[in-house]
This record gives structure tokens, sequence and C-alpha cells, in this order.
């Protein structure tokens, strides 16, 4: 059951004379949450960007489902079972929460924006989409919150809805960044749960700063540092890493 | 940026009433109006095509396009080579004709320029139309900067029967009209349709978009190429009712009007295109025909008047017309409006955000 | 083309290039800096050539004109950002580009009230109102050197202004990041206002020291409004360098292109920049 979905080997990538992410290879199982942590500044995020194609590498490889992925654009990668959400909440605003989910469940409709047949069916009326986006909002606890503006939601159902849309797509992989930021105790357990309910049937990166929800969570975690992998291994074998606790667990205690 | 992406897709029902009151009036005008009205009125109409092709960029898209009058005059100029001097040419063909060379030059030039964004965008869809501009401006084969006349308008004749004669004033009005109606009803099911839900999405959130897996240059250029055939439609109705083309029909003012036109009406539900279109011209004739006071002739200096007005409504008004219409009659209904689709829910009348152009 | 031709037009490439960097270099600026798109930027232009026109005309001399213009347009650039741009720096693109087309037919009608719609010139001072010999039928312009030499000792300044000194030094901070740079305590406003002068200014010299040449006619704005646009996007939105070597390029095409293929002239610049965007969608040099 614990198949390799997504695997990067030796990722880099340079700006100019700095590089942000520096020979990082990571590997994603399914049924297994792999937590990536480090200091502000690790490389977390351009690490995340680069899986996702919103960044190319320098060098490195990345593998999806048996394909070489490296340089895929993201909307190539999502066809392909990549799934993430966001830090900073990045939903569409000014629409209710339903069409928020029921747009990320539209993108698995076949595309065909030049089909007229696409210009005239009703956009609210696809089974599948209807569907998909059902379930979504379902799993993310929303369902009483359908019609609520986005923009007009709380914290928490923001976040919420970064999860749904991300589920909404159905992918295999999900690339989760610190999708517990700004909760509050009672959200965070609910969020905890709903993320121990999906791993069942994905392949989970966590990016995390949140110590007691991550050694809940984790299989497996990977501590990057400047930009490098300083330990990669089981929540307690990372613990006791003297070199972890002196750069990073260290300082927070 | 600061203005909320929020915009006015579903109207309140006292709008709509409204709405459908301007419709009424406009079908019954011809049997009330004088000639020279009736050829304003019909000139507004296809002004009002062109806005609402422009509000599928603009207001449904977020595309600013400062060259979209290029497509409009191309359609013209397509009406203007085909038809002799000396008898008309059919409507049946030529119409479909003209439309597809706009809908194919915006295709053409939208390959080049969907690929840029922001700032980059408006000045290169500027660029490409005055290219166009320049192209049928410098060459006396083309008909330079005096432009062609075209001496009669198209005939509607169909294996031998004459359904109506666009010659006829107001037979040319209700042709119009009907073209109104029909690009209207087909705009409005392409907003809710999944290509319009996924351009609106592109609009707010383009990023997020290309994340889940859309991909997002298709869509534009989609968008792209039918507002250019849209225009086009416009543009050979423009060619048959003044029977004349020009350079400046495709030229940067003509496509700066028409942005002005939907802004002023209200973007992304099309009816505010309609308005604005109208509201537009009408201010725009009335500028023109200012009395002479003392010294001073109000209406040759039109375009400062017309040009402090689009500087107020662009400071104050940014949403337009329905835009305050619709915060107007809110405040009245105290209750939110009932969703008015089944599966998917209306976007209730979203408030315009204080301090959004401080 | 015989090697004297070819020296005329390379020449001219290089003066008409240098004229429209002056504009583009105001303009990619005032985007780059604050974001803000300008039609109206050509309207400078012509305001500037009017001004030589009335200025020349009251003093007598084009020199005291130009310096005249160049302090009027300073401070008109100030007026206009404190009354207006400043407040559209947050605006959606769209806003400013319907603010700065009201504004342009506003000035337009200003130009008009002020100054008539006639068609004017402007002599050129004795003293630059000779030709340099190159073959015995031939000879250049000695103004057109002195344009490309005003348009030269400019460029040299504004670079050394952004590069060499703490303005500078501000302003190139104010761009890559707003925030940071308010909060170190630099007025970030001020130096706004600076840039939007300094960009007026320029576009406005552009017109005065032109006027001699091109005339000084209504709309005159347009025409040299859209090649600014070209060379912008060609060479990158904010890059004052990508500016310049676009503006000698479209230079070089333009000219050479009218001389050796009159049917296709017109078109010439907006293929160069189709091709630029196949290859580069933002521009040779973007920041």
């Amino acid at each position: 059951m614990h198949e390799i979905v997504l695997s990067a080997r030796n990722l880099t990538k340079r700006f100019g004379g700095l590089a942000a992410v520096n020979n990082v290879s990571v590997d994603l199982w399914r049924d297994r949450i792999h937590v990536v942590i480090g200091p502000n500044g690790a490389g977390k995020s351009t690490l995340t960007n680069l899986l996702t194609g919103d960044l190319e590498p320098t060098s490195g490889t990345i593998t999806l489902g048996g394909r070489d992925v490296t340089n895929w654009p993201p909307e190539k990668k999502s066809h392909q079972g990549l799934g993430r959400s966001y830090q900073k909440t990045n939903i569409f605003a000014p629409f209710t929460v339903w069409e928020n989910v029921r747009l990320a469940a539209q993108s698995r409709d076949p595309q065909q924006p030049w089909n007229p047949w696409r210009w005239l069916q009703d956009a609210s009326q696809s089974a599948g989409t209807l569907a998909r986006a059902e379930r979504a909002i379902e799993l993310a606890g929303l369902e009483g919150r359908r019609h609520t503006i986005a923009g007009a939601a709380s914290h928490g159902e923001q976040r919420q809805l970064e999860i749904a849309m991300t589920l909404a797509t159905e992918p295999l992989v999900l690339l989760l960044d610190e999708p517990l930021a700004g909760m509050g105790v009672a959200e965070a357990e609910r969020m905890v749960e709903l993320l121990l309910k999906l791993k069942k049937d994905h392949a989970m990166m966590l990016v995390e700063h949140d110590l007691d929800a991550i050694f809940t969570l984790a299989d497996h975690m990977t501590v990057m540092v400047n930009g490098q992998v300083i330990a990669s291994d089981t929540p307690a074998a990372v613990r006791a890493d003297a070199g972890v606790q002196a750069a990073y667990l260290g300082e927070e205690h | 940026m600061s203005s909320p992406k929020a915009n006015l897709e579903t109207l309140p029902r006292s709008v709509q009433f409204a709405l459908a009151l301007g419709l009424v009036a406009l079908a019954a005008f011809p049997f009330v109006g004088s000639d020279f009205y009736l050829q304003m009125v019909t000139r507004m109409m296809i002004l009002a095509i062109f806005a609402m092709s422009l509000d599928l960029l603009q207001g449904v898209s977020g595309l600013v396009s400062l060259g979209h009058a290029a497509y409009f005059g191309l359609a013209g100029y397509a009406l203007a080579f085909l038809t002799p001097a000396g008898e008309p040419v059919n409507l049946w063909w030529t119409l479909p004709l003209a439309v597809l060379a706009s809908a194919l030059a915006a295709l053409v030039i939208g390959i080049f320029v969907v690929r840029t964004h922001g700032i980059y965008f408006i000045m290169v869809t500027m660029a490409f139309a005055q290219m166009v501009f320049y192209l049928f401006f410098d060459n006396k084969v083309l008909g330079g900067s005096d432009g062609i006349y075209i001496n009669f308008k198209p005939d509607a004749t169909v294996l031998g029967w004459l359904p109506f004669d666009l010659e006829n004033k107001q037979t040319f009005y209700f042709f119009t009209l009907a073209c109104l109606l029909g690009v209207y009803a087909f705009l409005r099911r392409l907003l809710w349709s999944p290509l319009g839900r996924a351009l609106a999405g592109i609009r707010v959130n383009e990023h997020r978009m290309r994340a889940m897996g859309f991909a997002t240059f298709g869509y534009k250029l989609t968008a792209f190429t039918v507002a250019g055939a849209l225009a086009g439609l416009a543009g050979y109705l423009w060619g048959a009712q003044t029977g004349y083309v020009n350079p400046e029909l495709m030229g940067f003012h003509m496509s700066a009007h028409a942005i002005m036109m939907v802004i002023l009406g209200g973007m992304g539900n099309f009816a505010g295109a309609i308005v604005g279109a109208f509201a537009f011209e009408f201010l725009l004739h009335e500028f023109k025909d200012l009395p002479t006071l003392g010294a001073f002739n109000l209406g040759k200096h039109w375009q400062l008047w017309m040009g402090l007005f689009i500087v107020i409504v662009v400071t104050f008004a940014p949403r337009g017309l329905l835009g305050l219409l619709s915060r107007l009659s809110a405040r009245k209904e105290n209750a939110a409006p009932r969703p008015t689709r089944a599966a998917a829910p209306a976007t209730p009348v979203v408030p315009r955000k204080e301090g959004s152009h401080a | 083309m015989d090697l004297a031709n070819f020296l005329i037009q390379l020449l001219n490439s290089v003066q008409y290039g240098l004229l429209l960097f002056m504009l583009a270099a105001g303009l990619t600026l005032i985007f780059g800096i604050m974001g803000v798109v300008n039609l109206a930027h050509g309207s400078f232009y012509m305001l500037g050539a009017y001004l030589a026109y009335a200025l020349s005309s009251q003093f007598g001399s084009f020199t005291l004109a130009i310096v005249g213009g160049a302090v009027l347009s300073v401070l008109f650039g100030l007026a206009l950002e404190w009354l207006l741009f400043r407040h559209f720096y947050h605006r959606d693109h769209l806003d400013q580009v319907l603010l700065t087309f009201g504004l342009i037919y506003i000035f337009e009608e200003v130009r008009s009230l002020l100054w008539g719609d006639d068609v004017h010139g402007v002599q050129i001072p004795d003293l630059l109102a000779g030709s340099i010999p190159l073959t015995e039928t031939l000879s250049y312009p000695v103004y057109r050197l002195f344009m490309s030499g005003v348009c030269v000792v400019l460029a040299i300044g504004l670079y050394l202004l952004i590069s060499k000194t703490r303005l500078g030094m501000k302003i190139r901070a104010g761009a890559f990041n707003r925030d940071m740079t308010e909060a170190l305590g630099i007025n970030i406003k001020l130096i706004h206002a600076i840039v939007f002068a300094l960009g007026v200014a320029l576009a406005t010299v552009a017109g005065m020291i032109a006027s001699p040449i091109s005339s000084v006619y209504p709309n005159m704005g347009s025409q040299v409004l859209i090649m600014c646009f070209v060379v912008v996007v060609i060479g990158g939105i904010g890059s004052v360098r990508g500016a310049l070597i676009s503006a000698l390029l479209v230079g070089l095409v333009d000219t050479f292109g009218k001389v050796l293929l009159p049917q296709v002239a017109g078109m010439l610049v907006y293929m160069l920049m189709a091709a630029v965007l196949l290859w580069k969608p933002e521009g040779l040099f973007k920041q």
C-alpha cells in the first residue's frame, strides 16, 4: 500500500547566486503523511512551488505517477493528480463557497474551451462536477456555508474552503501549505481529523509550523534549513537527532 | 489593485424590470420616432452590440483591450470590399464572412497578445490595433485615409424571396434590434456556461485556475476570438447602416469609447454594456450640440466636456450606472435577494467596497 | 545605398531612437515604479511642442524657451501627480486607462483654447541652423545632431541619477519593495512625485526639442504615444536600459524600413514587437 506516488530527486533552484532549494529529495507515499518543517526562509515554499510547477527547477527531477513531470506547467500537473492548497488563502473571494468548489470540480470535466457546446451548456448542471463538488464540500465540513460569499467567510472557514477546493479536483497527491495556519483550537482539531481521514486515499505532504499537530500527523518528517535537507526520517528519529535539535527544535523549546 | 473583482452578474429585480421597460420602449420607438432619431437609435444599438462584445473580454474575463475596435472596423471593411459599386450584395453570405474575417483576425492577433498580462496586454492590444489602422490608412488600395463608401445596404433575398428590405429604415432598425437581442441572449447563456464560469474564475484568480488544472491560455484566446467575432457583427451593421467605413473605425479613440461605454453602464452582465452605449452616445451627441455662450462655442469643445465627464465617472463611479442603481435599490430592499438558480446559487449583489478608490 | 546615404539614415535612426527613448524612459519609470499606465504621455510631448512655439515667440529665444518650458513642465508634472495621479496608483489598470484617456481629451482642448488649432513652425536658432557636409551633394543638419546630443546628455544624466545618487537608490528601493522602503522612513510619496515629474519633463522637453523638425500640430501626441508603448513593451517595463536599446532598435527598423521597404514600413515595427513577444512575453529586459 505504501507505493511512492511522487518522487523528487536532487531538486535545486537558484536565484542568481543564491540556492533557495539545494539538492533536496522528497518522496511521497500513499497512506502516509510527510511533513516538511524548517525555520522561515528554509526554502519550504520554494520546494512546494517547484513541485507544483509554479517554478522551474534549475536541476533535478520530479516523477509523478511514474511520469517525468519535472518541467510541466501547473495545469498539466493538476491533471496528472497533483493538488495543492495555499498558506495564504487563495480562494475566489467574490464567489460563494459553493461556486468556489464547483469551479474547482469543473476542472475535471473535459476542458475544450473551443467547443461551442461548452458555451451553451448550463455550468451548474454537469452531474460529474456536482458530485465531485458535493463530496468535497462534505469532507471539508462546509455544507452549511454554501451560500456564503467566500470573501465574507471566517478565517477558519476560508481555510476549510482551501482544502475543499483542492479536494474537488480529486488529486492523488496533496501538497498542503500550512493548513492549520491561524486556526483556533477547535478548528485545528477538526482539520487534523480531516487530514487523518484523507490519508488513506492520498499521498500527502504538509508544510507546517505547529509542532504539536506535526507530531500527531507525521508518518515521516523532513527538516530543511537554508535550502538543504538536514534530516529525513521518522518523527521519533528526527526529534532525537542532535543536529536537528541544535538547528531548529532546540530553539523552539 | 483595490477594486473588487465582483461583478454585477445578477441584477436586482427592480433593475431587471426597468430594463424590460427599456426593451419595450425600443420595440415601440420606430412607430413614434422621427427618421433622424430612428437612425440615431439604430446606431446606438449597433454600438451596444460592440460594447457587449467588449464586456465579454473586459467585464467577464478581466482582459482590458485597447484595440477592440480593430475587429469592429475590419468587418465593416469586409462589407465594403464585398459590395460592388453598382448593386447590393447578399446579406446571408456576406454577414457570416465578415464576422469570420474579424474572428480570424482576433484569433491571429490573440495568439500573440493573450500570452501577455496586465499592462503589457493593454499596450500590445493597442499596438496591434494601430498596426491594422495604419495598414488601411497608408494604403490607397485599401481605401486609405478617405475610406470606402458602401452604396447599397445588403440584400436579404434568399432563394428568390425577399423576406425583408434593409433599405427601409424601420426594417433595418428591427433587424438590428433582433441582432441585439440575439447577441444578448447568447452572451447571457455563455456567462453561465462552463466557459463563462471559467472566464470569471480567470478574472478573479488566474493563478489558482491554472493550479486547479485550467489551461487558461485557451480560455482567454477563445474569449478574445468570440469577442472579436461579435465586434465584427456590429461593424458589419455599422457599415451597412452608415454606408461608409474609414480607418477611424479601427482606431484608438473608437476602442477607448467602447471601454467607456462598458464601464459607464456597469461591467460583467451585458445589460450594462447596452445601457452604457446608449448613455455614452447620447452624451456625446448632447456635448457636440451645446450652444454658443457669448464668444465661447461650447459644442466645438465637446472633447473638454467628454474628457471631464470621463475623469469624474472613473473617479467617483467606477462601477457605472447599473452599479449605482443596484446599490440604491439594495438599500431599499432590506432583505438579501433570493437565489435565482437551482443548483448554482446566485451571487447576491455585492456592495462596492468603500475606499476602493482612495 | 551608398555610404553617405547610409550614414544619413543611420544618424536619423539614432536621432529618432534617442527621442523615443526620452519619452519611453519616463513612461517605463512611471509604469515600473508606480504601476500607472498613462495614455496621456503623448499629450505631454504635444504640449511641449506648443510650449516651444509659444515661449520662443514670447522670449524671442529658443534656448530660453527650452529652459522655461522644462521648469514649467516639472511644476505641471508635480501638480498633476498631486491632484490626480497619486490617487490612482492603487486603482485597476482599467480605471487608469480611462482616466488618462479623459485627460487626452482635456489636454487637447486646453491646447486648443490656449494656442488654437493651427499648425505652427518653430525656428531653429541660428547657431544650430547649419549643415555638416558629408559629400559634394549631401549634408547633415546640425540641429539633428544637437537633438541627439541633448538626448544623450539626458540619458547619461538619468543613468547617473538612478545608479549613482541616493535619490536614485531610493527610487530603486521604492520600486523593489514599497512597504519596506516606507518603513525605513523614506518618503515614498515624494519619490513618486519626483519620478512622475521627471517623466513628464522628459516627454515635454522631447516635444520641445523635436518641434523645429516635426512642426507643431494638433494630435501630434498620438502617433508618438504608440511608438512609445511599442518601445516599452519590447524593452521591458521598468527597465530604462531596455528602453534605450529598444528605442534605438525601433529607430533603426522604422527609419531603414521606410527607405528600403516603404509598402510595409508602417507595419515593420509591430512585426518586430510581435517577434519579441513570441520569444519573451515580458520584453527583453524585464526587471
